[in-house]
C-alpha cells in the first residue's frame, strides 16, 4: 500500500511535468528553450515524451502489479467478510461494542425471538441463529454486504484499465527498440526508400498513425512519430482521398470537416466509399479512420508580380510546397510557396469589439536569397477594408519568432493595385520630376513671382523628390538630421512633408493619365477628401515599400485549390479492456460508496429475574465505516426496539 | 410473523409518492411527449433517448428531494414565458420591457449574478448575528439565483437557435457557459445539503465561491464578451458533450462544496497543534519548491503565480483556524458533510472522465491522449482517491482532511481552468 502511493505520487508528478512541459515538440524548439545542458538531460530521461518514456511504463507496470497482489491477497478475506455472519461473537465480545443496548422484555424466549426476526426482516437484515447450551439465543445478521464487492470491483478495475492501456501503450516497440529490432527514422526520404528496421507491419497489433491525402490521392502507408523521428505504418488496404470538404457557418467559423475515402483491399470484392467526419470515424478491419486535420495538397498558383522598385511586372506560377524563381544574377530569388488558406477570419474593426469577417484568401511563401536567408511574406489576394478605406495588405517577417511588419496598398476606384503602381512608377522616374516641380510652382506662385524665384523652388522639390525616391521618409528624415541645423529641423520637415504631399499628388494624376486611366476626381468636397486620402495613402505606402524587404510584390491572380486531408488510423485492442474496466470501476464506487456494510447482533438470553417468562436481549451494531449515518441508524433502530419488544 | 415489526419497515420510494408526485411526473412526462411529437423529426436516436431518459432522471430527482419538483417547474414554466416573448425574433431581448430587463437570456444570467452575491453577504450576515429570519431569506436568495440561472441558460438554448438552426446547441459548450453551470450546480448541491443537514452556516463558505465564479463571468461578459453565442466547432458537435459536461461539473461543484466545508471545518475548529504546524510548513515549502522549479526551470511562469497564492492562501487559513469556533456546526457533522460531498463529486467525475474517454475515443482517435485536461483529470482523480483511502481504509478523520480538500479546490481549478489558461491542447475550445 505504501509502495503504491509513493508511484502513485510520482506518476502524478510526471504527469504535471507532461502537462507543464510542452511534449512533441521539434528538438530545437527544446534547444533554444531550455539551452543545451536541460536540454540533454531532460532528453535522456525522456522529459519530452514523459507518458512514452521507459520509466513511467514502467512505474505503470509496477502499479498494475502491486494493484493486482493487493486484490489477490485482500479478495479472499473480503468474499469471506461479505459471506460471513459471525455468529461466533461471544456476549463479552458484544459487550465491548460501542454501540449496544439492553432490553428487559415481558416475553418468553421465543415471543421474542419472533419479534426481532421480523424485526430484522423488516429492516432487510438477513440473519442466521446460534443455540447456546446456556439456554440463550445469539441472532447475527448483517445487510450492505455487497459493499466489499465494492473493493474487489474498483481495485481490480484498475488493474483491467492498466492492462487494456499496456496492450495499446508502445511497450512491446519499446522493448524491440531496447533489442535492437527497430530503428526510428529521422531522415525525411520518401515512403518507399524507408528500410526495412523502420516500418511496422501490417499486422502490428496496436498502433496509432498519421498519415496525409491530397485530393485525388490514394496510400498504403501511414507514420508513427516517435521523439524526434517516425516509423512507417504499412497498412492492409489501400486509402484513396477521393474530395476533401471544408463547410463553413455564416460567420465564417468552420462548420465541417469531410473526406469522401474510398478502400480498397484485395480481400474485397469491391472497394468500399465512406465519408468520414470529426467524431464519426470509419472503421475497417479493426483500424479505426479518423478525420484529423487538413492542410494544403498543393493548390496551383497565378501571380502578377510588380517589381516596387521600376516599372517591370511579370507573371509567374507555382504550386504550395514547390518552388519559382524570381530574378537573376546575384539577386536572384526562390520563391518557397508554403501555403495557401481560403478563408481568412479576421476582426478589422477599430477597437476589436466588432464582428470577425471573412477577408478572403491568402497565402505564405518565403523569399531566399543566394545566401540562404530567406524572409517570410503573407499576402491576401482581396483588398481589404480598414476604416472605411481598401487596401491591399501584405506582411513581411525576417524570423519565425518575430511578427509580421504589413505594406498597406491602397486600392483604387476599381479596387485594383493598377494605379498605385502607376503612382510609384512616376514616384521613381527622375524625368517626370521636372514636369511635377514646374507645375506645383505655378499652382503655388501662380504669376506673382519672377523666374528666378520659380526656378530656385522648381529645383528644390526635384531635389526633394530624388531624396525621397531613395528611401520614403526614413531618408528623408535622415537628409533633414544632415543638412538642416536642429532649430530649423521642424519647421524644414513641415515644409516638405506639404511640399511631397502636393508633389505626390501631381505624380499620382500623372500616372493615371500615363496609363489612360480616369483622372482623380475633385467635383466636390467629398471625392476631393477622398483623392487626398488615396495620394496620402500611397504616400505613406511607398514609402514603406523601402522596408518591404524584396522588390517584388506578388499578386494573386488565380488559383486552383488543392486540399489534403489529415487522417488518423488507430488500431487499439486494449479498448475493450478499458471500457470493462471503466464499467467496473462505476459499478464499485457506487457500492463503496452507497451500499452501507451493517451487522447487528441480538443475544437472547433468559431473564435473570426469577420470572421464567421474561427475556432479556443485548442489542449490539457496528459497521466497519462510522459516520453519522450509521449513528442516526442506531439510534433509530434501538429507540424502535423498544416499544416493539415491552409492548 | 409479528404485525407490529412491520410498522417498522421502512417505505419504499412508490409508498413515500403522494399526488404531486404524480402531477409533477405526469407534467414531465406529457412535456416531453410533447416535444417527441413537435419534433422527433429533428431528433436521432440519441437524443430521443435522452429525452425520455432526463425525463425519468427529473422524475426520480423530484421524488427525492421534494424541492426539485419547484425548481424543475418554475424553470420550465418562467423559461417558457420567456420564450414566448420572442415572437421567433432575437432583437426582442432588448426590446421587449420583460425580456429587457427580467428574463431575456442575459438579463436573467445577470439576475443569476446580483442574487448570487445578495445571498453570499446575506448567509455570513445571518452566520454572525444568529438571525434565523437572515438565513431564511439568505436561501429563498439562492434559490432565486437558481432558477433565473437557470432560466438564462434555457432560453440561451433557444436564442441559439434563433441565430440560425445550424447554430442552435445546448449552452454548455463554452467557458462562459460552464462557468453559469458550475455555479448553478455547487449552489443547487449546497441548497440539497443545507436542508438534509438543517444548518444554513455553511452557505456563506459555499457563496463565497460561486461569488468567485460569478465574479469571473462578469468580467468574461463585460470585458470579453464572451456572451455572444458562438457556433460549435466540429469537434464539439457530438452527443458526448450533452452527458460528459454535466457529469464534470456535478464532480466540480461538489469538489468544491467539500472545499468550502473543509475551509468552515478549519476556520471552526481548534488553533493548530505543533506538529500540524510542522506539517504545514512542509506543505508551504514544497508548494514553494515547487514553485520555483517551474518558473526557473520549466519557464512555467503561470504555475509560479498559481502556486505562490496557494502558498499564501495555505499560511492565511493556517493563521485564522478556530477564528469562527463558536458560529459553526459540530465538525463532526462538517467532517461527514465533505465525505458525502466528495463521494459524489468522485463519483461523477469518474463518470464525466469516463463518458470523456469514449468520447475522446470518437472524436481523436483514442481513449486517452494524455492531453493536458485529460491528464489533469487524472491527477484530480488520483487527488481524491487518496483522500477517500485515508479515510475510509486508514479511518483518518480531522483537520488533515479538511486541509487537503481545500487544498485539493486548487488542484481542481487548476484542471478546470488553469489548464485552459496556460496549457495548450486538444481541449482548446475552453480556452480564455
Amino acid at each position: 500500500m505504501r509502495f503504491a502511493v509513493s508511484m502513485l505520487s510520482l506518476l502524478g508528478i510526471a504527469s504535471v511535468i507532461g502537462t507543464v512541459l510542452k511534449q512533441n515538440q521539434v528538438y530545437e524548439d527544446y534547444i533554444i528553450k531550455f539551452g543545451q545542458f536541460w536540454f540533454q538531460s531532460f532528453e535522456k530521461i525522456g522529459l519530452f515524451d514523459v507518458y512514452h518514456s521507459l520509466w513511467f511504463l514502467v512505474i505503470l507496470l509496477f502499479l498494475v502489479i502491486s494493484t493486482s497482489l493487493c486484490v489477490t491477497r485482500n479478495s479472499p478475506m473480503m468474499l469471506k467478510e461479505l459471506k460471513a455472519f459471525k455468529e461466533g461473537a461471544t456476549e463479552k465480545s458484544l459487550r465491548a461494542f460501542e454501540h449496544k443496548k439492553n432490553y428487559e422484555i415481558p416475553y418468553d424466549h421465543a415471543a421474542t425471538k419472533e419479534k426481532l426476526l421480523s424485526f430484522l426482516s423488516a429492516k432487510n437484515f438477513r440473519y442466521k441463529l446460534k443455540a447456546h447450551p446456556d439456554g440463550s439465543e445469539l441472532i447475527a445478521a448483517k445487510a450492505g454486504s455487497y459493499q466489499r464487492l465494492g473493493y474487489i470491483l474498483t481495485h481490480a478495475a484498475i488493474v483491467v484499465i492498466c492492462f487494456g492501456g499496456l496492450l495499446d501503450g508502445n511497450l512491446p516497440l519499446k522493448i524491440q527498440e531496447l533489442l535492437g529490432h527497430k530503428k526510428i527514422e529521422t531522415l525525411d526520404i520518401p515512403v518507399g526508400e524507408v528500410a526495412k528496421i523502420s516500418r511496422l507491419s501490417p499486422g502490428n497489433p496496436s498502433f496509432r498513425a498519421n498519415m496525409t491525402l491530397n485530393e485525388g490521392a490514394a496510400g498504403n502507408t501511414a507514420f508513427v512519430r516517435i521523439r524526434d523521428g517516425y516509423l512507417v505504418q504499412d497498412l492492409p488496404f489501400s486509402i484513396a482521398l477521393k474530395d476533401f470538404r471544408m463547410e463553413n457557418y455564416a460567420t465564417g467559423q468552420p462548420k465541417s470537416f469531410e473526406s469522401d475515402l474510398v478502400i480498397t483491399d484485395p480481400a474485397l470484392a469491391q472497394p468500399i466509399a465512406t465519408t468520414i467526419r470529426v467524431n464519426h470515424p470509419f472503421t475497417y478491419k479493426g483500424i479505426a479512420i479518423y478525420q484529423s486535420d487538413f492542410q494544403d495538397g498543393g493548390t496551383n498558383l497565378d501571380f502578377n508580380v510588380f517589381n516596387l522598385f521600376n516599372s517591370e511586372t511579370q507573371k509567374l506560377s507555382g504550386a504550395i510546397f514547390s518552388k519559382s524563381d524570381l530574378g537573376a544574377g546575384a539577386h536572384a530569388l526562390k520563391v518557397e510557396f508554403n501555403d495557401f488558406r481560403l478563408f481568412n477570419i479576421l476582426n478589422l474593426s477599430p477597437d476589436g469589439k466588432g464582428k470577425p469577417r471573412n477577408v478572403g484568401p491568402n497565402i505564405t511563401y518565403k523569399l531566399r536569397d543566394q545566401q540562404g536567408q530567406a524572409r517570410e511574406y503573407v499576402t491576401y489576394m482581396q483588398p481589404m477594408q480598414i476604416e472605411g478605406q481598401y487596401y491591399f495588405i501584405s506582411g513581411m517577417r525576417e524570423t519565425v519568432q518575430d511578427e509580421f511588419h504589413y505594406l498597406r496598398i491602397p486600392a483604387d476606384e476599381d479596387g485594383s493595385l493598377e494605379s498605385f503602381m502607376q503612382f510609384k512608377s512616376v514616384m521613381l522616374n527622375s524625368t517626370y520630376y521636372p514636369e511635377i516641380a514646374h507645375r506645383l510652382a505655378s499652382a503655388t506662385f501662380g504669376n506673382k513671382f519672377d523666374d528666378a524665384t520659380k526656378t530656385q523652388f522648381e529645383q528644390s522639390v526635384v531635389q526633394l523628390l530624388q531624396t525621397f525616391a531613395k528611401g520614403g521618409y526614413t531618408h528623408l528624415a535622415e537628409a533633414i538630421e544632415k543638412r538642416v541645423p536642429p532649430a530649423q529641423r521642424e519647421k524644414a520637415a513641415q515644409t516638405y512633408v506639404k511640399m511631397i504631399n502636393a508633389a505626390g499628388f501631381e505624380a499620382y494624376s500623372m500616372g493615371l493619365a500615363a496609363a489612360k486611366l480616369p483622372a482623380l476626381k475633385l467635383n466636390n468636397v467629398k471625392n476631393s477628401e477622398k483623392s487626398q486620402r488615396l495620394v496620402l495613402d500611397s504616400l505613406n505606402a511607398f514609402s514603406d515599400t523601402f522596408f518591404y524587404g524584396a522588390p517584388y510584390y506578388l499578386q494573386l491572380a488565380h488559383y486552383e485549390q488543392k486540399q489534403a486531408s489529415g487522417l488518423q488510423l488507430t488500431k487499439s485492442p486494449g479498448q475493450f479492456w478499458v471500457y470493462l474496466g471503466s464499467a467496473l470501476l462505476v459499478l464499485g464506487i457506487f457500492s463503496m460508496f452507497y451500499v452501507r456494510e451493517r451487522r447487528i447482533w441480538l443475544l437472547i438470553k433468559p431473564s435473570a429475574y426469577v420470572n421464567i417468562n421474561h427475556s432479556q436481549v443485548l442489542f449490539a451494531m457496528a459497521s466497519n465505516r462510522k459516520n453519522l449515518d450509521f449513528e442516526q441508524e442506531f439510534k433509530l433502530y434501538s429507540e424502535q426496539l423498544q416499544p416493539l419488544l415491552t409492548a | 410473523m409479528s404485525t407490529d415489526a412491520l410498522n417498522y419497515k421502512p417505505q419504499s420510494l412508490l409508498q413515500r409518492l403522494n399526488w404531486p408526485d404524480y402531477l409533477y411526473a405526469s407534467l414531465l412526462m406529457v412535456g416531453a411527449l410533447f416535444a417527441y411529437n413537435k419534433y422527433a423529426h429533428f431528433m436521432d436516436i440519441y437524443e430521443v433517448s435522452f429525452l425520455f431518459i432526463f425525463t425519468a432522471v427529473f422524475s426520480w430527482l423530484g421524488w427525492q428531494w421534494k424541492a426539485m419538483r419547484g425548481l424543475t417547474m418554475g424553470v420550465a414554466v418562467v423559461s417558457l414565458f420567456s420564450i414566448s416573448l420572442y415572437h421567433g425574433d432575437q432583437a426582442r431581448a432588448t426590446q421587449a420591457f420583460l425580456l429587457k430587463y427580467l428574463i431575456s437570456s442575459q438579463s436573467a444570467i445577470m439576475w443569476m449574478n446580483v442574487l448570487f452575491v445578495l445571498a453570499m453577504v446575506t448567509y455570513w450576515f445571518a452566520l454572525f448575528t444568529r438571525s434565523v429570519f437572515a438565513g431564511k431569506v439568505a436561501s429563498a436568495l439562492t434559490w432565486s439565483a437558481v432558477l433565473m440561472g437557470f432560466v438564462g441558460l434555457m432560453v440561451r438554448w433557444y436564442e441559439s437557435y434563433l441565430i440560425a438552426p445550424e447554430v442552435g446547441h445546448i449552452p454548455i459548450s463554452n467557458l462562459y457557459e460552464v462557468f453559469i453551470l458550475f455555479s448553478l450546480i455547487t449552489a443547487l448541491l449546497y441548497l440539497h445539503y443545507e436542508q438534509k443537514f438543517k444548518t444554513k452556516q455553511l452557505g456563506g463558505f459555499v457563496l463565497l465561491i460561486i461569488s468567485a465564479a460569478v465574479g469571473f463571468i462578469l468580467w468574461y461578459t463585460f470585458d470579453r464578451h464572451a456572451n455572444n453565442i458562438q457556433p460549435l466547432v466540429p469537434a464539439l458537435q457530438s452527443y458526448w458533450m450533452k452527458i460528459h459536461v454535466p457529469a464534470n461539473f456535478i464532480g466540480y461543484g461538489s469538489f468544491s462544496l467539500a472545499a468550502a466545508v473543509g475551509w468552515a471545518y478549519l476556520l471552526g475548529n481548534q488553533p493548530v497543534s505543533g506538529a500540524e504546524k510542522k506539517q504545514l510548513l512542509t506543505a508551504t515549502g514544497l508548494t514553494l519548491t515547487a514553485a520555483i522549479f517551474g518558473t526557473f526551470v520549466l519557464h512555467f511562469y503561470p504555475f509560479f503565480t498559481w502556486l505562490l497564492w496557494a502558498a499564501l492562501f495555505i499560511l492565511g487559513t493556517a493563521t485564522a483556524q478556530g477564528v469562527l469556533v463558536k458560529f459553526l456546526p459540530k465538525p463532526d457533522l462538517l467532517d461527514d458533510l465533505m465525505y458525502k460531498s466528495i463521494a459524489v463529486g468522485f463519483a461523477f467525475f469518474t463518470i464525466a472522465t469516463i463518458l470523456g474517454a469514449f468520447w475522446a475515443a470518437e472524436a481523436w482517435g483514442g481513449y486517452w491522449s494524455w492531453d493536458p485536461k485529460e491528464t489533469w483529470a487524472l491527477i484530480v482523480w488520483l487527488n481524491y482517491a487518496a483522500w477517500l483511502h485515508l479515510r475510509m481504509v486508514k479511518g483518518l478523520r480531522g483537520p488533515v482532511l479538511a486541509w487537503w480538500a481545500l487544498i485539493g479546490l486548487l488542484v481542481t481549478t487548476f484542471a478546470f481552468l488553469g489548464v485552459n489558461m496556460f496549457l495548450s491542447g486538444l481541449h482548446s475550445y475552453g480556452t480564455l
